[in-house]
């Protein structure tokens, strides 16, 4: 049947507001538990850096809150290494961040503190965030209290290739950075590099380690955002590194 | 059979609730009309989120859901629906049922969210959602129509997820996230070792097992194509 024009615009706008009113209504509704389930995302990923997968998937959600609020506290630096005491690390989006340039950014810092010991922290985490093949990555670095041997790290993508590049979410991928250092003998910051291919022994290398098998620019991509983030806490690194040694003494 | 049929008529009674007709709505599409592997429409999802059966079936609810609802929506408003802008209004209506499955999994189930991305929001280009909106809601009960959207939504779900059991089997080792081959290596000895393909991690595995699937179908049903 031909319908009216008249009709045709009232039907169409009725439906807008109708469908218009029962979205909004969903997202009113459903807008603070998803922002708990995001910051809890997030909470996990912090942590991922430091302790076990299969350690926070048998945790609960409130286990996860209560784990991350004992043990983890947090501080927000600029380039050069300064405090920036009015902002909350947790509220930094490291994403929307990362478009300002990199002296205009804020940049959190996250404590792993010991069981029990809040004053002692046992190892300094880092956000991360850089371009993979098609998408974002991101990740956290955990350093330990020596500030230059990697403790642990986390990646994370939007849209790697599922089986090459998205390796880098897997644990085994993430494992082989754990004890690599990143500086030198002469205190320049080199990172580490994943290399080309995959099943050579790094073992033996500080800044090496093993690729992914045909994901060699996903992992250029870790390699480049590695650099360039610890380049940015680099101020904020060695100020504690050395603040540490003269305590050692 | 006469006096019976007469009687019907007389009567007039409603349509059973799953008389013959309305079974084969549901039953039709599971095999023999199968979306996937006869009418060849949402090939796109079937590959991109098969790697794992967890997923998999979220990505199956959320389909079944969007599929019966939007034929139920549009069945309902079948008279009103002015025929000149009828496909803007279905995908209006389909995209919003998409939205609402994205938004109660971003907010309940957060990792799944994450993980399914941006193939939830796909569900809206779905072949199947519009197929059977074009094809039978527009023109028949709503009752009906949820029964058809049902079936042509439950023959896509066992689909993805029988390529999905083998691909996680197979690529993966495991079932559901249960590591199946590492306990089957630990039963027969150490030195044995079940193998993972990384091709079926990869789309390309999902084509394959896919094609499997249909050559076992035909063979069975003996469908060609004209």
């Amino acid at each position: 049947m031909q319908q009216s024009n008249t009709y045709i615009i009232v039907f169409s706008a009725v439906l807008t507001i109708v469908l218009g009113l029962l979205l909004s209504g969903t997202s009113q509704v459903l807008g603070p538990m998803q922002q708990e389930a995001i910051a809890l995302d997030k909470k996990k990923q912090i942590l991922g850096a430091v302790v076990s997968a299969e350690e926070i998937d048998a945790m609960s959600p409130a286990q996860i809150n209560e784990f991350y609020a004992k043990r983890i506290s947090s501080t927000v630096v600029d380039i050069n290494g300064n405090e920036i005491s009015s902002v909350e690390a947790e509220k930094v989006e490291i994403a929307k961040d990362y478009k300002k340039p990199a002296d205009k950014r804020q940049y959190p810092v996250f404590m792993f503190h010991a069981e029990g010991q809040p004053d002692a922290v046992e190892s300094y985490i880092f956000p991360l965030y850089g371009a993979g093949l098609w998408d974002a990555i991101w990740g956290y670095l955990a350093l330990e209290t020596d500030m230059n041997t990697i403790a642990g790290i986390t990646l994370a993508h939007a849209g790697e290739t599922p089986g090459l590049g998205a390796r880098i979410t897997e644990g085994g991928v993430q494992e082989r950075y754990i004890g690599k250092k990143i500086f030198d003998e002469s205190g320049e910051l080199v990172a580490v590099q994943m290399q080309k291919g995959e099943g050579k022994d790094y073992s033996g290398e500080e800044h090496k380690v093993d690729g992914m098998s045909g994901a060699t620019i996903t992992g250029t991509g870790v390699n480049n955002m590695l650099k360039a983030y610890l380049g940015h806490y680099e101020t904020y690194i060695k100020s504690k590194s050395s603040s540490q040694a003269v305590a050692g003494l | 059979m006469s006096t019976e049929t007469a009687k019907a008529i007389e009567k007039k009674p409603a349509e059973a609730l799953f008389s013959k007709r309305r079974k084969k709505l549901v039953t039709d599409p599971l095999v023999d009309d199968n979306p996937i592997t006869i009418q060849v429409l949402g090939i796109c999802s079937a590959l991109a989120v098969t790697t794992q059966m967890k997923p998999t079936l979220v990505m199956a609810i959320s389909v079944i859901f969007v599929i019966a609802m939007s034929n139920f929506v549009i069945s309902v408003m079948r008279n009103t629906i002015p025929g000149r802008v009828r496909i803007i209004v279905q995908l209006a209506v389909v995209a919003t049922l998409v939205t609402l499955v994205s938004e109660v999994l971003k907010a309940f189930a957060y990792d799944m969210y994450k993980e399914l991305s941006v193939f939830i929001g796909l569900i809206i280009t779905n072949c199947i959602v519009m197929g059977r909106l074009e094809a039978f809601a527009l023109g028949n009960k709503p009752y009906d129509s949820v029964l058809d959207g049902l079936g042509s939504a439950m023959g896509y779900s066992w689909i993805i997820l029988t390529v999905a059991f083998f691909r996680e089997l197979w690529g993966s080792g495991s079932v559901f996230g249960i590591p199946v081959f590492e306990t089957i290596s630990g039963w027969i000895g150490p030195d044995f070792k079940l193998a993972t393909n990384g091709l079926m991690v990869s789309p390309v595995g999902a084509f394959i097992i896919l094609g499997l699937i249909v050559w076992v179908q035909r063979t069975k049903t003996g469908y060609v194509e004209h």
